[in-house]
């Protein structure tokens, strides 16, 4: 326990000699894949040993599946997603013209379901939700993370860049003090990455299970030891928003693999 | 929810040809051994036998304990003699059986 108030302690002493505002160079920036060990690697390059395909797969089943009281399935729509769907991901979070907000794939999907096929949203975290994010996102592989062009977005962006740069929780931590300050460092013994989100919804070997970048943002809340923002709240959003902007020019992973 | 499933058998190969054949199964394989939220004992749920045939013959199985973990992949070789379906079957703790299958091609 005492060590990690003393953890606490250096990299608060880190982060106000250092400013974190400073983020991450251009040159430097490195997706969570290279700082995973080989064997990791592996597991995610390879598509027949990387778990995070079986919820592609079913993602594929749930895209040709009529649902609602309009009976229609997302392929009624949208057709084939390996063609519409492909660099969606990429450019997510992006404006909602209903709403007048950004809006993340995974409240995109439930805010078609609602309006096209008048069903229920899906639960947060719930497999089918997480089956058919994780399916449309992976049409995106291995296209980069387009510069931010929407204007309308900017204040949100900001938003969520004040919120990366805000300390929380007892221990009194902001994302940028660990994910700008010390990457490439290690917490306990893991390596602490740049926090980018290209690999979204990834399966994580702790999970036992894929899982939202959502998810990931409130495990670190917690971490902290601060109350996280519930599943679909503005700030997560916007707090993605900020994320994409800053791992802009690298690929899209999904499904990645992370320890 | 439908079995999710992912097998991987080379479709043409040369006979007497060692091939790999891989199999990725989405399970929980849930231990019950872990206390859920309200304090109360999630039930084990694991696959207890995997099953592999080749031309109706089995030709691999294994039995899982709670120790392996979730979405549990199983690789192995087999030797390719004639063309046929190698069916894949594996129970659960529920009695459940379900089923996968992928053909071979021997020239």
């Amino acid at each position: 326990m005492r060590a990690l108030w003393g953890l606490a302690g250096v990299v608060g002493a880190l982060t106000c000699s250092m400013v974190a505002a400073a983020g991450i160079k251009d040159g430097e920036k490195r997706s969570g894949f290279d700082f995973m060990t080989r064997e990791t690697q592996a597991l995610q390059a390879d598509d027949m040993a990387n778990p995070g395909m079986l919820w592609v797969l079913q993602g594929e089943q749930l895209w040709h599946q009529a649902e609602g009281k309009a009976e229609i399935a997302c392929a009624g729509c949208h057709g084939e997603a390996s063609q519409t769907m492909r660099g969606v991901a990429a450019r997510y979070p992006a404006y909602d013209e209903a709403t007048g907000r950004p809006t993340d794939l995974v409240g995109r999907i439930n805010s078609c379901r609602a309006a096209r096929q008048e069903a229920e949203p899906l639960a947060p975290e719930s497999d089918a939700l997480l089956a058919l994010t994780t399916y449309v996102a992976h049409q995106s592989r291995g296209m980069p993370i387009p510069p931010a062009t929407d204007a309308r977005l900017a204040p949100f962006r900001d938003n969520g860049r004040r919120l990366f740069q805000s300390r929380i929780g007892q221990l009194d931590l902001s994302c940028a003090s660990c994910h700008h300050t010390n990457w490439g460092k290690r917490l306990g013994g893991s390596v602490i990455p740049q926090a980018h989100p290209n690999g979204y919804p990834l399966y994580r070997l702790e999970w036992q299970g894929v899982g939202s970048l959502q998810r990931r943002l409130r495990n670190c809340m917690v971490g902290v030891r601060a109350e996280p923002f519930a599943f679909g709240a503005p700030e997560l959003v916007e707090l993605e928003l900020y994320l994409m902007e800053q791992a802009q020019g690298l690929p899209i992973e999904t499904p990645a693999v992370r320890p | 929810m439908t079995a999710r499933a992912l097998v991987n058998v080379p479709k043409a190969v040369k006979q007497g040809e060692v091939v790999e054949i891989k199999a990725m199964i989405a399970h929980p394989m849930e231990t019950g051994y872990r206390v859920g939220p309200n304090g109360t004992n999630i039930p084990r749920d694991i696959i207890r036998r995997f099953a592999c045939s080749y031309g109706g013959e089995e030709v691999f199985w294994a039995d899982l304990y709670p120790a392996v973990s979730a979405n549990p992949f199983i690789a192995f070789t087999l030797v390719a003699s004639t063309s046929g379906t190698i069916a894949f079957t594996w129970t659960d703790d529920a009695g459940e059986t379900q089923t996968a299958s992928a053909e071979i091609t021997v020239s």
